[in-house]
């Protein structure tokens, strides 16, 4: 059974752990104990109905706010599907944790209040996506019963959201728009009677629907070196395998491969997942190489095909996400951690700011704050071997880390 | 190719795992052998933390698959409360002597008899929080920088927060609130001296995904896991074993039933479930109908709402 990661994004009290608790009723995924507690504390607090944030609110700060701090992961499956959703804050100041949950996601759901409408934490969220190039997005219009279920509302908002769609640069991303009411459970995963106007899918109707392998990114085959195993052993004596998960494509025995940096031509001999040998290893596989040849290799160097090389080079530019209160300034020293290669890396100029509302950039800063998305080149101490994030999701982004605390203060996107 | 069942080896799994087009488990576990590596790449001492049951026993066969042909590269510490299941401690005895692993065994009662930590006495004592102090000094005694565990985000909705690599400070404290972002597949294992990383390679592995895989790979488990006669009573709606480790009333009256375990911590934090099944294949679909949670049997987490995330902020796993 395939598995299908989605993260939502909306606003405060738009509904998005409200939705995600729906979807769990709707498909008897939650145990009877987890309902009976959500029965017994909605009582407590005196709400006439179930509130099914208390399923993924999993922390007392949240609890007591009633607000997401973190990415709750929540899992379910039906027969077609299992699907992990990485539940993430609305509040503008936890941006950085909404980055964090589409980082690993296929797909994303974006809420949208209907008394509300298009309001700047949706552009912000539309943004993101659209940075993060998740390929699938479905605009919940959400609370459809506080505004008489009426198409009209419906409508307006879908237009507004249109006018979103133009400005973004990932045009191949696809957009769904469905009318629910997370609290009521209108067409979350059943049809509602409530829109007789809507004839389209219903939420899980449409992630039931989706083909993973079109929304994945998958790329050129790349081998980043995770672990050199030397067993040492009498019985292997001489094995020496480069243990690591393939990205993208697959590689096969026999395969002519270019180790990098080096730039050592070898062949592909042989291919172990755990004590089996396979002759293919496809993408996301965590398989143990061996070559042909003996060459040195550590680990962080990569093994690619002979004819299909990434970048190699001591500067890139990219869209950084920043996460951490203290700014990011030019001529800062950060660890650029690319896949399981550390590099140090020197902040040479902040290009530009983008405005998460789409209205353009700021050209005049040099340091970032917490939650800013901004061009940045940076120049590095070794060659990291890389692609353009449009390209390769995986050999296309980066974490840095802060030099002095060890935090991971943001991600980054290469251009 | 010939497979050879070396003294390393567990039980061997069908040969049928193909790379090409993995299902959800196989993804899952190529992503928790990742992890593994990851660990052994980016720390000096790390430690698989094994308590016998299902989960971490799981995560030997992971690491087991993640460094083939050479051995796991770290030890196995058990924080033993004293009050397990024997046929726990038999079954990890028989696992580490048969894989040839390092055990270390660190005892709640040393703590307890050093006057670190204060025995819970009535109807609910259990030796289960008390086992974060012995944890936390054993990680200090060892310099453990890492600290692998089979904690999953579907056990609780504190642990559904938690990142793969989670950062506790020198105290081993957990700051919830405070958690480094994880992006894509990159793991930061970057600490100071004196701070260590829990790591939880099957974050992302549900209860029916650790079954499954059990029954794929064939492992062996306890035989508690199993449905058994055993000695119990009730109480607040669960199902307590009769021990002399387990606080019972004159009024609770043994009964002699047909359980098993679905988790299996300290004889008193864990409660049986009736079952009938007795094999892996009647355990998976057990599972598979079940409307009751794994944690619904967890006395432990039935303190309180926020019972896992406190123990947690304390330095448990």
């Amino acid at each position: 059974m395939e598995v299908l990661k989605i993260a939502t994004a909306g606003s405060v009290d738009d509904g998005k752990s409200t939705l995600i608790g729906r979807l769990l009723y709707d498909t008897k995924s939650l145990t009877t104990d987890k309902l009976e507690a959500i029965e017994k504390t909605s009582k407590q607090k005196g709400y006439d109905y179930l509130d099914f944030s208390l399923a993924t609110d999993g922390l007392v700060a949240e609890r007591e706010q009633g607000i997401t701090i973190d990415v709750a992961h929540i899992y379910f499956s039906t027969q077609k599907k299992s699907y992990i959703i990485a539940d993430t804050p609305g509040h503008v100041e936890y941006t950085r944790n909404m980055v964090t949950g589409a980082s690993t996601s296929q797909a994303a759901i974006i809420l949208i209040d209907a008394r509300k409408g298009v309001i700047e934490q949706t552009n912000r969220h539309f943004f993101i996506n659209n940075l993060l190039r998740v390929k699938e997005v479905v605009v919940a219009i959400n609370k459809m019963d506080l505004v008489d279920f009426s198409e009209a509302r419906y409508k307006e908002i879908k237009e507004d959201f249109q006018k979103l769609m133009g400005k973004r640069d990932y045009a191949e991303q696809r957009i769904t728009f469905i009318p629910v009411s997370a609290l009521k459970g209108d067409n979350v995963v059943h049809k509602s009677e409530n829109t007789p106007w809507y004839d389209g899918e219903t939420l899980l109707e449409h992630l039931e629907g989706l083909d993973l392998k079109a929304v994945s990114n998958i790329g050129t085959p790349r081998f980043p070196v995770q672990y050199v195993i030397r067993p040492k052993t009498e019985e292997h004596h001489d094995f020496r395998g480069f243990a690591g998960k393939v990205y993208g494509g697959e590689l096969s025995v026999g395969d002519e491969v270019v180790a990098l940096p080096s730039r050592t031509k070898s062949k592909i001999k042989a291919i172990y997942f755990y004590d089996k040998e396979c002759q293919t290893a496809s993408r996301r596989s965590s398989v143990t190489i061996t070559l042909e040849d003996e060459i040195n290799l550590s680990r962080g160097d990569m093994l690619v095909k002979v004819d299909d090389l990434p970048t190699v080079e001591k500067q890139f530019t990219a869209t950084i996400s920043w996460m951490d209160s203290q700014k990011l300034t030019a001529g800062n020293k950060y660890i650029v951690q690319h896949g399981v290669n550390k590099v140090l890396a020197k902040v040479e100029a902040v290009k530009h700011k983008i405005a998460p509302d789409y209205s353009g950039v700021d050209t005049t800063v040099d340091a970032l704050g917490m939650n800013d998305i901004a061009q940045v080149s940076f120049r590095l101490n070794k060659p990291v071997f890389y692609d353009k994030f449009k390209d390769h999701r995986t050999n296309g982004s980066f974490i840095l880390i802060d030099t002095q605390t060890n935090s991971t203060v943001g991600a980054g996107f290469i251009l | 190719m010939e497979i050879s069942s070396t003294a390393l080896d567990l039980p061997l799994a069908p040969k049928t795992a193909l790379l090409k087009d993995t299902s959800h488990v196989n993804a899952l576990e190529n992503e928790a052998i990742y992890i593994f590596r990851e660990v052994a790449a980016q720390f000096e001492k790390p430690v698989l933390l094994f308590s016998g049951g299902k989960d971490s026993i799981t995560l030997v066969r992971l690491a087991q698959k993640a460094f083939w042909p050479a051995k796991i590269p770290f030890p196995l510490m058990h924080i033993d409360t004293g009050h397990n299941f024997p046929e726990t401690i038999a079954f990890r005895d028989k696992l580490v002597a048969e894989l040839g692993l390092e055990l270390i065994v660190r005892n709640v009662q040393d703590s307890i008899d050093q006057g670190k930590v204060k025995e819970e006495s009535g109807r609910y004592s259990s030796r289960n929080s008390l086992q974060t102090t012995t944890l936390l000094d054993a990680i200090e005694e060892f310099k453990f920088d890492a600290c692998i565990g089979g904690a999953r985000r579907d056990e609780e909705k504190a642990r559904a927060k938690e990142r793969i690599f989670s950062v506790r400070d020198d105290f081993g404290q957990w700051d919830e609130r405070n958690q480094r972002p994880e992006l894509f597949d990159m793991l930061n294992g970057q600490i100071e001296l004196g701070q260590n990383v829990r790591v939880f390679p099957i974050s992302n592995w549900t209860e029916l995904d650790v079954w499954s895989y059990i029954k794929e790979e064939n492992i062996e488990i306890p035989s508690i896991y199993f449905a058994h006669k055993r000695k119990v009573f009730l109480r607040d709606g669960l199902i307590w074993s009769h021990s002399d480790y387990v606080y019972q009333e004159e009024d609770e009256e043994m009964l002699e039933k047909m359980v098993r375990f679905r988790t299996v911590g300290d004889m008193s934090c864990t409660a049986a479930v009736y079952s009938e099944a007795t094999d892996i294949e009647a355990v998976v679909q057990e599972i598979r109908d079940s409307t009751i949670s794994e944690r619904g049997a967890r006395i432990d987490d039935k303190r309180s709402e926020a019972a896992m995330e406190k123990r947690k902020q304390q330095g448990y796993f």
